[in-house]
């Protein structure tokens, strides 16, 4: 079991991913952005920060690296790829994953821990009851996700839409509960197989109890565990 | 060589957070006249002469330049001629 960080430039969380995994004892390396073989990983990480300066649109012009070519495939063929803030924009940008990603409303740069509820979802990468409640830092200045009615609607309907952005009890605001505004509160969404998962939060910051705490564990070792078959 | 000119707008219904902040900031300072301000993307792009030039600027668009799940744009050549998308 291997996991495959990859590497843009701009990339700025791709380390605290591999030390994540290292404290939960998944085995991980870096996977350049121009390389065009990631055979021998066995989930693929798309990392936080500012891939090619976000310029254009965040995610636009990573979508085009050479690597990107090989993560399509591998999803398709049933792999398991996680995004996580950065790395949701380019699943996105890459038609990955449906929607897009907008500034912030407020335009503000939004840095804080905020309370998540895990929705009934089909995610591989997810196995929390729904209604779970996690803290976990968002860190972004596009994280206000928008789709159309229809593409929303169909991902309410598949379990597809995984983490929303919530009060501290689970509840959720009648004025909207995202900082960012994301529409309904999305935070995080997956494709209709489960195995592309994208989300804004920072799961990876959030494994060590000497840190910060524990809620981001299961995000890195549920796959583990379902790849493992146990 | 050509010179095309896209402009890049978020499309109707789609939220525009800079826009939106620019029509509350001109109220603030009194201009009660604005109704709606809307903040897009302006592109200049040159390129050798060429068969089928707007199609490809179109493409370069569809391609990177613009999202269309979010974004729609309006390509202008030299001549004024419009392709919009």
């Amino acid at each position: 079991m291997r996991f495959g960080v990859v590497r843009f430039p701009g990339s700025n969380c791709e380390q605290d991913i591999v030390i994540a995994c290292r404290y939960l004892g998944i085995d991980v390396d870096y996977v350049w952005h121009g390389d065009t073989d990631i055979a021998g990983f066995d989930a693929i990480v798309l990392p936080g920060g500012f891939s090619y300066g976000d310029y254009i649109r965040t995610g636009a012009v990573a979508r085009f690296s050479p690597v990107m070519g090989e993560v399509v495939r591998f999803a398709e063929r049933g792999g398991p790829v996680l995004g996580v803030c950065n790395g949701f924009q380019i699943l996105t940008e890459a038609h990955m994953l449906p929607g897009a990603m907008l500034r912030n409303r407020g335009l503000k740069f939004i840095c804080e821990t905020v309370p998540l509820r895990v929705e009934r979802n089909v995610c591989q990468w997810v196995d929390l009851a729904e209604g779970t409640v996690v803290r976990i830092p968002i860190n972004h200045n596009e994280g206000n996700f928008t789709a159309d009615a229809e593409t929303l609607a169909r991902l309410d309907a598949n379990g597809q839409i995984v983490l929303r952005y919530c009060e501290p009890d689970g509840t959720r605001a009648p004025g909207g509960s995202a900082a960012n505004g994301s529409t309904d509160d999305i935070a995080g969404i997956c494709n209709e197989r489960g195995n592309v998962f994208g989300l804004m939060p920072h799961p990876e910051r959030v494994v060590d109890p000497e840190a910060s705490g524990t809620d981001g564990q299961p995000f890195f070792t549920t796959i583990v565990a379902r790849l493992a078959g146990v | 060589m050509a010179r095309y000119e896209i402009f890049v707008t978020y499309k109707q219904g789609i939220f525009d957070p800079p826009g939106a902040t620019a029509e509350r900031a001109l109220a603030n300072l009194g201009y009660d006249e604005v109704e709606s301000v809307k903040i897009g993307k302006y592109i200049r792009i040159e390129v050798a002469d060429g068969p089928n030039e707007m199609a490809r600027v179109a493409e370069m668009c569809d391609k990177l330049l613009a999202n269309p799940v979010i974004e729609e744009y309006r390509i202008v050549d030299a001549e004024g001629s419009v392709s919009v998308r």
